[in-house]
């Protein structure tokens, strides 16, 4: 299988360094970029390659582009998402601590399609050791010439800066982000306006993931025809899964577009750990509906096959759980989740997350009572597209999937409290 | 104030940005780094020296849980309570944890030198259990290991 992300992983952490990524291939993209394509070539290039955004929401990343105006009073931003916190995701994280240029490569190439000069990493305050690998290879990028005034004599100049967060999940959502680097709360911003129009201090701003970017050097190299072939029609090139759970070997592994679910996890991962059979999968996140071990059988990982399987594809954080897991726990954990991390900026979120955790609770200790198990599914559908950001919906979908599809786990706290009451009565 | 060395590293990040108020997290992490917490004093001389109101730094403050508004140990010891965590023993981890160093999730022991935490999702999914002590990340973490790794850190 073709290793585009990955190819320099096995260097393990040696790639790092700014000569090792240039002995490796590095570092060619950005020049030919800047002599060959105009902004506009750029553009239309990753348009080529069907490439989506990695983070979680997929959206075409060419096109996503496109939506920046060309001219403007304000000077335009390009943001790496690099706060990677959805639950089951650690792909991010390898990409940057195993080969961080590649990154800076791709962000420096979207900062010229864009025309934006000053431009800014985000990454999750946790990963500070990761912080201190960027802020190296940015400094290192700087000395070379790749990064400051006047790139390799084009006269475009580019700066590159790493900003930390501090411990908050909704920052992954990107206008929370944009807030959060401008010195606030982490709270979510009315759209429209998008950020490609008004963003950043206000100036076009254009928010990617990091392995979107990683992307964008092998899309100028090879061409965005090359890139798509590597996966379907329209889930263009390879993606990075983070495997999870009950396997017998975790990791994170880049495949194919279009490459089936099972086969990344008897493959790649070995199979259920312990020999056990598999009882359900959470796709892409825990934020997407859970699947059954039978739904997973004809699902292929690329956008359209995990939706039409009813889920999403979205960060690639497969979360597998053998036949011994019970679905009310898991998903009593990231209710917590949701719970704790929502913003508190709207209604149906802060409360919903809260009430939705406290029903959860009284079930835990087994002090259900008939009704709640629908009580469940009512609160979270009184936050599916109500709240004011995606986080919502990200809280609700995992309940009520899970209760669709694995509803005797949930049924069975409620039945063993009634046998109590009735124990009691006798 | 901070140490001269900080006051030059908060210098340089401010260039980094069209508006001052951008380096306020970095400015808390700094303050934190000196006096293991955000200290009353720290917020307003960062609302001060950033050119915001005290309640907006306080606001900022509040809002991530990276930062400590009270005393804390000097080992943060943060075990991921998430799914793919919790999906490989982090709840055990825990508990090993409570009863090595003597204190609950939420609280410091004795000596002040560990405050135990519960925290959400680590980035470490695929090298479940996770545990973070300050910004140090260990991965696959076992009851045994841990209760190793915190004697060494008792004689640290």
């Amino acid at each position: 299988m073709t290793k585009v992300l990955t190819s320099r992983f096995h260097l393990n952490g040696r790639a790092c360094d700014i000569d090792v990524y240039l002995q490796t291939g590095g570092y060619q993209a950005l020049p030919k970029a800047l002599k060959e394509f105009t902004p506009d070539q750029v553009i239309e290039e990753v348009k080529k390659s069907a490439l989506r955004g990695r983070g979680g929401a997929g959206f075409p990343t060419g096109m996503k582009w496109s939506f920046v105006p060309k001219e403007s009073k304000r000077p335009k931003y390009v943001v790496c998402n690099a706060d990677e916190s959805e639950p089951g995701t650690g792909k991010d994280r390898d990409l940057m601590r195993y080969d961080p240029h590649q990154m800076i490569e791709g962000m420096i190439i979207a900062a010229y399609a864009l025309g934006a000069r000053d431009n800014y990493i985000y990454i999750r305050g946790e990963y500070w050791y990761i912080k201190e690998i960027l802020e190296k290879a940015v400094a290192q990028a700087y000395e070379r010439g790749y990064l400051g005034k006047n790139i390799l004599g084009s006269g475009f100049d580019c700066n590159l800066y790493v900003h930390p967060g501090a411990g908050a999940y909704i920052c992954g959502e990107e206008t929370a982000l944009l807030e959060s680097l401008e010195g606030k709360r982490g709270h979510p911003r009315l759209k429209p306006p998008f950020p490609a129009v008004v963003g950043l201090y206000g100036g076009p701003t254009v928010v990617n993931n990091v392995e979107t970017l990683a992307v964008v050097p092998w899309v100028i190299l090879n061409g965005g025809d090359w890139y798509r072939q590597l996966g379907t029609e329209k889930s263009g090139g390879t993606k990075l899964f983070t495997v999870s759970g009950h396997v017998n070997r975790p990791g994170n592994y880049e495949v194919p577009m279009g490459y089936p679910l099972m086969s990344l996890i008897n493959n790649e991962c070995g199979g259920i750990a312990g020999g056990k059979k598999m009882k359900a999968c959470i796709p892409g996140g825990s934020s997407v509906p859970i699947l059954t071990a039978e739904e997973c059988e004809k699902i292929t990982m690329d956008y359209e096959s995990v939706a039409a399987a009813g889920s999403m594809l979205g960060s690639g954080g497969v979360i597998v759980m053998d036949e011994t897991t019970d679905i009310f726990e898991t998903t009593r954990n990231v209710t917590h989740f949701y719970k704790h991390e929502s913003c508190g900026w709207c209604t149906p979120c802060r409360e919903g997350t809260r009430w939705l955790y406290k029903v959860f609770e009284r079930m835990h200790r087994y002090e259900g009572r008939p009704g709640d198990v629908e009580l469940l599914y009512d609160l979270a559908d009184k936050i599916l597209g109500k709240s004011f950001c995606a986080l919502g919906d990200a809280a609700a979908m995992p309940v009520q999937s899970a209760i669709k599809k694995f509803r005797e786990d949930f049924e069975r706290r409620i039945k063993l409290n009634v046998v109590q009451i009735q124990k009691a009565a006798d | 104030m901070f140490s001269e060395a900080n006051e030059k590293k908060l210098d340089e990040i401010i260039t980094h940005y069209p508006v001052k108020r951008s380096a306020v997290l970095p400015a808390l992490y700094i303050a934190q780094e000196e006096h293991g917490h955000v200290t009353d004093d720290d917020v307003r001389y960062i609302a001060n020296r950033l050119d915001m109101r005290v309640n907006e730094v306080e606001e900022v403050v509040t809002f991530y849980t990276m930062y400590s508004r009270k005393p804390v140990g000097k080992y943060k010891l943060q075990v991921c309570r998430t799914l793919s965590c919790w999906l490989q023993g982090a709840e055990q981890i825990a508990e090993q944890i409570e009863h090595k160093i003597g204190c609950g999730v939420g609280e410091t022991s004795k000596d002040g030198k560990f405050t135990l935490m519960e925290v959400e999702c680590l980035g470490y999914c695929d090298l479940a259990p996770c545990l973070q002590v300050n910004f140090d990340y260990h991965e696959k973490v076992t009851p045994e290991s841990v209760d190793k790794l915190i004697d060494g850190l008792k004689t640290k």
